[in-house]
């Protein structure tokens, strides 16, 4: 039961990390695209590919806190009391991002735009990394089972520096290759070349980040690093594979296609990092069985996640059908 | 000035110095989304309510008027959501031993929560993407689930709450939750009546709040029918309400009577034990008795068991040590008064409506109605935060009563106050950012009659190819 709830979790996580890398990395285009007039266009099609997906990705984010201190409430009390800087600059971070998508689209003036704009930009950066360092710091074993670890030492370490940059680094190669694939289904052939070289660049980043990776964990995190080339080897591969496809299919295929393989790329780092870490919640030292809530409470999370499903997803496709015979319609 | 020694006088020794600042922050954070809540849950309602008469009596104004609350309300909820997320944060930032020890019970309804307002997330979508999309009965009932949804999510935070002042269905063994009832975590002894209170009071400030806005642009001069409109849906359904909210009042101070004497206590402004307890209005708690109010003669002791013989458990039969401070008694009781003398305000308020327009199916002509229905809205919100400060102020020192104290609850580490304020900066900012837009949305509408507003989860208006910056005006 402990595991079935630790799966939860961790599909949580995962879908928080796809959904929210492809907002956070679009963030990330938009901090670099320049001046406000040669930004102009890429801010545009930024705008209006990723604006519609932030409700989604922080219902994901507070899934995963809620399942974390409702089924594990002992780890979870242990990560806060140890991570609370990254965590709370992360929730900071939050706040600004949603603070855009709560006001962007009633703000007409460029000026008024270019602040807001800014901020989140900013925050969209800053946010996966202080995350990726949380990651780093909880993999590596740094958070005490009792809590109240290190304030400064558990996220700011080589694990984690690895980690926030990595978070970095991958949300915007998946944001480039979402953009790029956007630009393509739109006709945009200037964004559609403007973002393709943006997405290998960024992997080209991603691949000597990781190849840097593989010493700093062998120095700093030795376990993690043995189990991420035994159980999650498999995952670490089809993450590099599918990335490297979505590449190739960038100019051919049609856009449907490199983005899914973009997005399994970044879900397989994530999945790859689940697995290395099983059966331990935290580091190697606490185990899921043992930070897990009583039996009823867990099966009332599986209960919740299975009516959640069953409620939400096909209100979700309501939605999505209509707007797509509305598209139609207008166009 | 004012705050220092309050500050001081609220840390006694051996408190954790994260404490004062945590409590600030959670006061401050919550009493901001509490806010909010009303206009997700409540006028959604309303603006179902314009949609049904616009179809109904097809009537163009009030098709309008429901359009745009249905945006207003889109802004409201995407702040409401930021706020939230930081709230959820803050749960175990804050207060990692509440979560840690029982965050297995504690935690159940915040899920329960999540599925609810992912729910009316969606349909909110479906309901603002509707408009002159669907067939007008499709679209209307595509509302339904916003309100329903709502609801349910208040419950389930409600639940939490009631949960943290009559704490029921977990099994410990020494500190440990080792069983949960997860039923009875939900439905626990004070679900019931917090949970209609919220809901009532959410319908009493959504009511007076957009009033309030439409009694403004009646006194400057806007008669028009579509402002009467506006005016008169939501003050009808707060004018209801607010009469079934007071009597409920009554019927939740005795369930607090008979299952929380604690907060009764401080709440009645009992130090000693006994009958014939007077009512006290407004006084203060000062070196064990009671000055400066007016006594009612009888009048607690016969509110709580309808004779004058009732007898009421004061301070003096909680523990020394953990019987609350004088000074928080004393925000408890005054908060109480506020909110019962504010309820009553606004039940006058309603009577002379009610009368008039029973009278001649008119407003009352008078122009003090106009100005005193302007600020009915900040009085129900004022009414709404006393109310919670009741709760939770009058269940210190406990954060879980009887089992956790608000002490052990509290983090022990870092700077709060650094944290606190970021926290600040940035709410005055959202604060600032949403009266901002919704006066810019407003302004759009009054002045240039446009009406195509894109709001948060909202469609996305069509990206041309050679895009120029004027797309709206
Ligand atoms: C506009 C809203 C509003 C109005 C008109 C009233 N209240 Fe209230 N009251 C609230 C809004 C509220 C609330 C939503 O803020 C609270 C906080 C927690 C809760 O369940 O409701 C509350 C709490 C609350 C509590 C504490 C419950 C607890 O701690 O469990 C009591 C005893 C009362 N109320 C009693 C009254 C009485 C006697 C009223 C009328 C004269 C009254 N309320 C009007
Ligand atoms: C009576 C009390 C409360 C009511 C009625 C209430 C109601 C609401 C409403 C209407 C929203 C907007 C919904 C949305 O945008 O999704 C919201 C958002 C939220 N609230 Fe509250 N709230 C209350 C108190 C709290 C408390 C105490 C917490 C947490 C400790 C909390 C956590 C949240 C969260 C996490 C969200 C964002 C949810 C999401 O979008 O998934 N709320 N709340
Ligand atoms: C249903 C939703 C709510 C939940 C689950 C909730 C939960 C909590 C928690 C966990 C604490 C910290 C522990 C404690 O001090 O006991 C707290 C404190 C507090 N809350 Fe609430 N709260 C809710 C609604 C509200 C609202 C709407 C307000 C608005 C004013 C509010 C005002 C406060 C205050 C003033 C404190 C600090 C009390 C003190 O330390 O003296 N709460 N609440």
């Amino acid at each position: 039961m402990s595991t079935l709830a630790a799966v939860i979790l961790f599909t949580g996580v995962v879908l928080y990390a796809i959904f929210a890398g492809a907002d956070f990395g679009a963030g990330f285009w938009d901090l670099t695209a320049g001046g406000a007039e040669r930004g102009r266009r890429p801010r545009e099609l930024i705008d209006h590919s990723v604006g519609p997906v932030w409700e989604a990705n922080h219902v994901w984010l507070i899934f995963c806190l809620v399942v974390m201190w409702t089924a594990f409430p002992p780890a979870f009390a242990a990560i806060m009391t140890t991570l609370y800087v990254p965590l709370g600059l992360a929730a900071l971070g939050i706040v600004l991002r949603g603070s855009g998508f709560a006001f962007r689209k009633v703000l007409v003036r460029t000026a008024e735009q270019r602040v807001t704009g800014a901020a989140f930009a900013i925050s969209s950066v800053l946010t996966p990394f202080f995350f990726g360092t949380v990651a780093g710091g909880i993999a590596s074993g740094r958070v005490p089972d009792g809590g109240n670890g290190e304030a400064v030492g558990s996220w700011v370490n080589p694990t984690s520096l690895l980690g926030g940059v990595l978070a970095v680094v991958v949300c915007a190669y998946v944001a480039a290759v979402l953009l790029t694939a956007d630009a393509r289904a739109r006709r945009l052939q200037d964004l559609e070349a403007y973002f393709r070289h943006r997405a290998l660049v960024m992997a080209g980043v991603a691949g000597v980040v990781s190849i840097a990776g593989i010493f700093i964990l062998h120095a700093d995190a030795r376990h993690l690093f043995d189990q991420l080339l035994g159980p999650g080897l498999p995952f670490v591969v089809l993450s590099a594979a599918a990335g490297l496809t979505a590449l190739a299919l960038l100019r051919s295929a049609v856009p449907r296609v490199p983005r899914g393989f973009a997005v399994v790329a970044a879900g397989g780092v994530v999945i790859g990092w689940g697995v290395a870490q099983y059966p331990y919640l935290l580091g190697t030292h606490l185990r899921i069985a043992d930070a897990a809530a009583p039996r009823p409470t867990l099966v009332s999370v599986a209960v919740i996640f299975v009516a959640a499903a069953l409620l939400c997803v096909p209100s979700l496709i309501l939605l999505y059908v209509l707007q797509q015979r509305g598209r139609l319609e207008e166009a | 000035m004012g705050l220092a020694p309050l500050a001081g006088a609220a840390l006694s020794a051996g408190d954790p110095a994260q404490l004062l600042p945590a409590r600030e922050q959670m006061a401050f954070t919550l009493g901001f989304h509490i806010v909010l809540v009303p206009f997700g849950l409540a006028f959604t309602f309303l603006m179902m309510l314009a949609n049904y008469r616009g179809i109904r009596g097809a009537d163009a104004d009030a098709l309008l008027l429901a359009e745009r609350w249905s945006k207003v309300a889109a802004v409201l909820f995407a702040v409401g959501a930021v706020s939230g997320t930081v709230l959820s944060f803050e749960m175990g930032l804050l207060w990692p031993g509440l979560m840690g020890r029982f965050g297995a019970a504690y935690g159940i309804p915040f899920g329960i929560e999540g599925i609810f307002f992912f729910l009316e997330a969606i349909f909110v979508s479906i309901y603002i993407y509707g408009w002159r999309r669907l067939r007008p009965w499709p679209h209307f009932w595509s509302g339904l689930p916003v309100v329903l949804s709502g609801a349910g999510g208040t419950a389930s935070v409600v639940a939490a709450n009631g949960w943290m002042n009559l704490p029921g269905g977990i099994t410990l063994s020494g500190d440990r939750v080792v069983d949960v009832n997860p039923l009875a975590v939900f439905f626990n002894r004070a679900f019931w009546y917090e949970f209609v209170h919220m809901l009532l009071a959410a319908y009493i400030v959504a009511g007076f709040m957009v009033a309030a806005t439409y009694a403004a642009g009646m006194l400057r001069g806007r008669r028009d029918r579509y402002t009467r409109l506006g005016f008169l849906i939501p003050f009808t359904v707060a004018s209801v309400v607010i009469p079934l909210q007071i009597l409920f009042g009554d019927v939740i101070a005795r369930e607090v009577f008979h299952k929380e004497p604690a907060k009764f206590a401080a709440i009645e402004l009992v130090p000693q034990t006994g009958d014939h307890v007077p009512e006290t209005l407004g006084g203060l708690l000062v070196d064990g008795k009671v000055r400066y109010g007016i006594d009612i003669p009888n009048g607690a002791s016969m509110l709580s068991g309808f004779s004058p013989s009732t007898r009421i458990r004061g301070l003096d039969t909680i523990p020394p040590p953990v019987r609350p401070a004088p000074h928080l008694v004393n925000i408890v009781h005054l908060s109480f008064d506020v909110m019962v003398f504010t309820s009553f305000l606004l039940l006058g308020l309603s009577v002379w409506f009610a009368w008039a327009w029973w009278r001649r199916r008119d407003l009352p002509r008078s122009r003090w109605f106009l100005r005193l229905a302007t600020v009915s809205g900040v009085v129900s919100v004022i009414c709404l935060e006393t109310g919670w400060i009741v709760t939770e102020v009058g269940r210190q020192p406990w954060t879980v009563v009887g089992l956790l104290l608000t002490s052990d609850a509290v983090t022990t580490r870092g700077n709060m106050w650094l944290f606190f304020a970021g926290v600040l900066v940035l709410y005055v900012a959202i604060g600032a950012g949403t009266i901002f837009v919704l006066r810019s949305m407003h302004h759009r509408w009054r002045r240039l009659g446009v009406d195509d507003v894109d709001v948060p989860y909202g469609p996305e208006p069509p990206l041309e190819q050679q895009p120029t910056q004027a797309g709206h005006a």
